[in-house]
């Protein structure tokens, strides 16, 4: 079980909630119980091999999971998920 | 190098300061900052850095400010619209300290000139708007051993850091690759409060008088997450990764790329409102325009958002949200003739996508959107 947090660009997949508790021994097994959960959101998290997309980063607390255990780090109950996607904003050759 | 009367009485505030003093001023004062853009990050970042005395500020921007800049980018004023935006961002600098020099590059940063407009100042302040920049900006920052004070917003939320500082994390260390176009919305499809590039530029100005000034802790390592609408800034680790191929153990880019292929974004993008680049067949808005007269058999459709369709709508229109359409295709006759719109033709361009693969026979893309039929049918329709 952990908190995921889900930032603005990402809410419209889950039902305009900015928090998610979801179910989950390792943050392997969290991502695929909050994707089970809210399916249109897989697509923008897993690329179609099923592997995180790399302009999607995901912490444990404030530890980014590609230097922790990766998708088998253990999530505890304590434990806060944040996805991080990177963001541009604007129009491509505009300024913000 | 020493400060005119003049200088001491405009930093006062800063020079009775124990931390800047009249040796941090004169930092400031020897300093060259380059500015990457002068829209809502680069506005507040242009007018504090010069307040501060900065003694040279490079700006670098090709766009005309328009009417739906103004709401956040307080560099620019109402009677600007239409003007260079270097122009009017480099007038406003000078009036609030002429003691600032300020060095117009008046260009589209690309591979070909990035390297040569960068190697003549201290450190790159990033307020650009779009991936392919964002890359470009940081692998040249990293070849030529310049940090990149770098932010960027989305709706409430903003990221900010310091770059390639002393041999620290790059943005490639954070994200190896940009998300494919339309993935992600961007700004001018998702929006963004007007405020926000205010608070997230003013920590770039903020880290980059720091880094000036030699003084506190740099924002290096750390990734700030900034939520607007919860009002809390939370702190992540950003670490450099050894594999990362420009700043890593064993590196692949030596030089400049194509950034526009990098980031899969057609090179002509800066002209969004034909970004549609579509295969699905397409209809002028004249003609559906005609087709309504007529009263032909058909259903026009609105896939953008209500709150969207409220600004502004064609009444025949059905409203279905792009994210619902997948959903709702029962309400749609698989034999009747479709047109579909939205703002500007791209999310449309997708609608049309989803019902031909669900075996729609009739279905066509309203070239440029309700924009487009604001310009050719109906003035009255406002433009947002």
């Amino acid at each position: 079980m952990a908190k995921v947090m889900i930032p603005t660009p990402l809410r419209q997949f889950t039902a305009k909630q900015d928090s998610v508790t979801v179910p989950g021994a390792t943050v392997g097994e969290v991502l695929a119980a909050l994707t089970t959960e809210f399916p249109d959101l897989r697509k923008q998290i897993f690329n179609d091999e099923g592997r995180l997309r790399s302009f999607i980063n995901v912490y444990l607390n404030d530890e980014d999971i590609r230097y922790l255990g990766k998708d088998a780090t253990p999530a505890a109950d304590a434990d806060t998920l944040s996805l991080v996607p990177s963001i541009a904003g604007g129009l491509p050759g505009g300024t913000n | 190098m020493t400060l005119s009367k003049d200088e001491i009485q405009r930093y006062s505030r800063h020079l009775i300061v124990p931390e800047v003093g009249m040796e941090g001023q004169l930092k400031l004062k020897g300093a060259k900052v380059l500015l990457v853009g002068t829209g809502g990050l680069g506005a507040p970042l242009g007018l504090y850095l010069a307040a501060a005395g900065i003694g040279r500020i490079g700006l670098v921007d090709f766009d005309v400010v328009d009417f739906s800049n103004l709401q956040r980018q307080v560099i620019h004023f109402t009677q600007d619209v239409g003007r260079n935006k270097i122009d009017s961002a480099a007038e406003k600098m000078t009036a609030l300290n002429p003691n600032v020099e300020i060095v117009k590059h008046e260009v589209a940063l690309s591979s070909e000139n990035a390297m040569e407009i960068l190697k003549d100042y201290d450190l790159v302040v990033d307020g650009t708007d779009n991936f392919p920049t964002r890359y470009l900006v940081n692998d040249a920052c990293v070849l030529l051993g310049k940090p990149n004070v770098y932010g960027s917003i989305f709706r409430f939320e903003g990221q900010a850091t310091v770059f390639a500082y002393a041999g620290g994390p790059c943005y490639r260390c954070l994200y190896p690759e940009p998300p494919p176009p339309g993935l992600v919305p961007s700004c001018a499809e998702g929006g963004v409060l007007g405020i926000l590039p205010g608070t997230i530029g003013l920590i770039q100005a903020t880290e980059t008088v720091k880094l000036i000034l030699g003084i506190g802790e740099p924002l290096v390592g750390r990734l700030l997450l900034f939520d607007a609408l919860g009002m809390r800034f939370r702190e992540l680790k950003l670490r450099k990764n050894p594999e990362c191929p420009i700043c890593g153990d064993h590196r692949t880019i030596t030089k400049l790329i194509d950034y526009h292929q990098f980031c899969g974004v057609p090179q002509q993008a800066e002209t969004p409102r034909q970004e549609a680049k579509v295969t699905e067949s397409e209809i002028e808005v004249t003609e559906v325009k005609e087709k309504l007269d007529r009263g032909d058999d058909f259903v026009l459709i609105d896939v953008r958002e209500p709150h969207e369709y409220q600004i502004c709508n064609i009444p025949a229109a059905k409203l279905i949200p792009l994210g619902e359409v997948a959903k709702r295709l029962g309400e749609l006759d698989p034999e009747a003739d479709i047109v579909i719109h939205c703002k500007s033709g791209m999310r449309s361009a997708r609608a049309c996508g989803i019902l031909k693969a669900a075996g729609f026979k009739h279905v066509r893309n309203m070239k440029g959107g309700i924009l487009a039929w604001s310009d050719q049918v109906d003035p009255s329709v406002p433009k947002y």
